[in-house]
């Protein structure tokens, strides 16, 4: 029987360690793992360097002053008023290094990272201003194959985005880490964990081994359990970003915005929703809910 | 398509301005072929549906999310699929070359630099936007094509703060990575624009009707080539103006972002 990998928040957040790089799954505002983001936002791991496809997830870490660098191509709500106001913050205090690249540099850095390369060639980022957002730690590399017309190919280098942890957040998935994606886009999440040390995944659904493989055709398998170093059953844990069985909760996100606006908004959004263990969370979020029912009524 | 244009003079006469800018940014698709049409905002995916219900039958076009559409669906609505695009595979496409995207931009410059990451300075700016996303690597490797729903100064200036696409005057000749850096229209509320001016600048194509040339100057912070001669944008037929109004957009969402 291969090992049972079922762990909770504080078992994850107990090996991370200040100064660590960590690469969040998902895009934007899409099947983020915030559960494990909100309990990072609450620990006292801090000084850490975030690797993401930017949504709230960042902007949360941000709020929680955990972040010292960045590495993303955008960072985006995905829906009005689309610009995440703490990573706007963070930006506009220079609180934080940024290494900001084209999207496709992204998931090229994590290939290299996958195969154990120091770097993959890929075209993006020539002739931007991406060469300067990262200060001369982005090479170029000319081609050793000459074009048929004799003129040689110079490309960016893009480096290895090798990763101490990983954090994903997939639908459903058994106790050893195998795991299946329910809506219509994998993102990059099995890249994340091929790029990382330690692989964190966060589930909505813990199942059998027999029910993960009955319940999806077999290419819905996104994460095989070699891939994955613990699972966290976290039901509705990537709220307020949508995952397979659910919305985002627009409300709730316009509402994080919103808050962010004012401090003493923000010090009782923080006092209800972040301050707070998951479960708590996920019991204040539904009586917001049914606040927001009754208000609309 | 001549048939069409005698057919209904009074329709063609009651254009709205929106309605030459989804034509417009149909016109960008003209001759696209079999490609991935990526349109970033309401307009101008309403022109990259208006080509493929007229002049582009072949071009594929996607849900937004990760399906490409069989059919082609009004604005905000789906239909039936032709096959997956996740994210992963846009890349493998924008790779290839086989896309035009049509970006939105907070800044582009005369050689046709785009920002649409941030103002001011890279690690202490004054205002955050989304980031550079695809646009550097949209730019180097395939067809790329602007829609500016407010044509000002602001947005057309001297020079942007970060440049995320890249304009022309980047280009190094000796490097064929830089070969298909194709920077093929400028959509605007006042014109059409591309960058056939001199040494690869800002010129002139058309101006919408009522729009004089003056107007296009005082809103651009630089000088566009061709402006004194552009002629007007060609009207929509009255077969265009139906499938806008009565099957792409019935609801007149292309109004919100011209006035």
């Amino acid at each position: 029987m291969p090992t049972d990998k079922t762990s909770t928040l504080d078992d994850v957040i107990g090996e991370l360690r200040d100064g660590m790089t960590i690469g969040i799954g998902g895009w934007g505002s899409r099947r983020k793992p915030m559960a494990l983001v909100r309990a990072l936002a609450r620990s006292d791991v801090e000084d850490l360097t975030v690797v993401t496809y930017g949504g709230p997830d960042l902007g949360l870490l941000c709020a929680a002053g955990k972040v010292r660098r960045a590495y993303y191509g955008f960072v985006s709500l995905d829906s009005a008023p689309f610009y995440d106001p703490w990573f706007s913050k963070a930006r506009t205090n220079g609180e934080i290094e940024v290494r900001e690249m084209d999207e496709g540099m992204v998931k090229c850095g994590l290939e290299a990272a996958a195969a154990r390369l120091p770097f993959l060639p890929i075209r993006a980022g020539l002739g931007s201003d991406v060469l300067k957002f990262w200060e001369g730690e982005l090479k170029t590399v000319e081609s050793p194959y000459p074009d048929p017309d004799g003129r040689t190919q110079t490309l960016i280098a893009m480096p290895a985005l090798k990763l101490d942890a990983a954090f994903v957040h997939l639908d459903l998935a058994d106790a050893h880490g195998n795991a299946a994606y329910t809506g219509v886009d994998p993102y990059f999440d099995d890249l994340y964990c091929a790029a990382a040390e330690r692989r964190y995944l966060e589930t909505d659904q813990l199942v059998s081994t027999e029910v993960l493989v009955k319940s999806v055709p077999h290419q819905r398998l996104l994460l095989n359990r070699m891939n994955v170093d613990r699972v966290v059953h976290t039901p509705n844990g990537a709220h307020f970003t949508f995952a397979g069985d659910y919305g985002r909760d627009e409300r709730f996100q316009q509402f994080y915005v919103a808050s962010a606006k004012d401090p003493e908004a923000w010090k009782a959004f923080s006092r209800r929703f972040l301050e707070v263990d998951e479960q708590t969370y996920q019991r204040e979020v539904a009586a917001w809910q049914d606040d927001q029912k009754e208000d609309g009524q | 398509m001549s048939t069409a244009e005698t057919q209904a003079p009074e329709s063609t006469e009651a254009a709205t301005r929106a309605e030459y800018c989804v034509v417009s940014c149909a016109e960008i698709f003209r001759g696209a072929g079999e490609i991935m049409a990526s349109p970033m905002s309401p307009v101008a995916l309403l022109g990259a549906r208006l080509a493929r219900l007229t002049f582009e039958p072949d071009l594929l076009i996607t849900d937004g999310e990760a399906l490409i559409l069989a059919d082609t669906p009004p604005i905000g609505k789906t239909g039936a699929i032709e096959g997956w695009m996740p994210f992963r595979k846009v890349f493998d496409v924008v790779a290839s070359g086989r896309r035009h995207v049509v970006m939105g931009a907070n800044q582009i410059d005369r050689h046709g630099n785009q920002n649409l990451s941030a103002f001011g300075p890279l690690q202490h700016p004054t205002r955050q936007m989304f980031g550079v996303r695809g646009a550097p690597g949209n730019t180097i490797n395939h067809a790329t094509s602007y829609w500016v729903g407010r044509h000002s100064s602001r947005v057309f200036g001297e020079s942007v703060d970060i440049v995320s696409g890249v304009g022309y005057d980047k280009v190094d000749p000796d490097n064929p990575a830089f070969d298909d850096l194709n920077i093929h229209r400028v959509v605007t509320n006042l014109g059409v624009f591309d960058f056939g001016g001199p040494d690869h600048t800002m010129r002139a194509l058309s101006l919408h009707p009522g729009v004089t040339a003056e107007e296009v100057a005082e809103n651009t912070g630089f000088e566009v080539a061709g402006l004194a001669d552009a002629p007007e944008t060609r009207q929509p037929t009255a077969e265009e103006l139906s499938l806008i109004r009565d099957v792409l957009d019935p609801k007149g969402i292309r109004n919100r972002e011209v006035k």
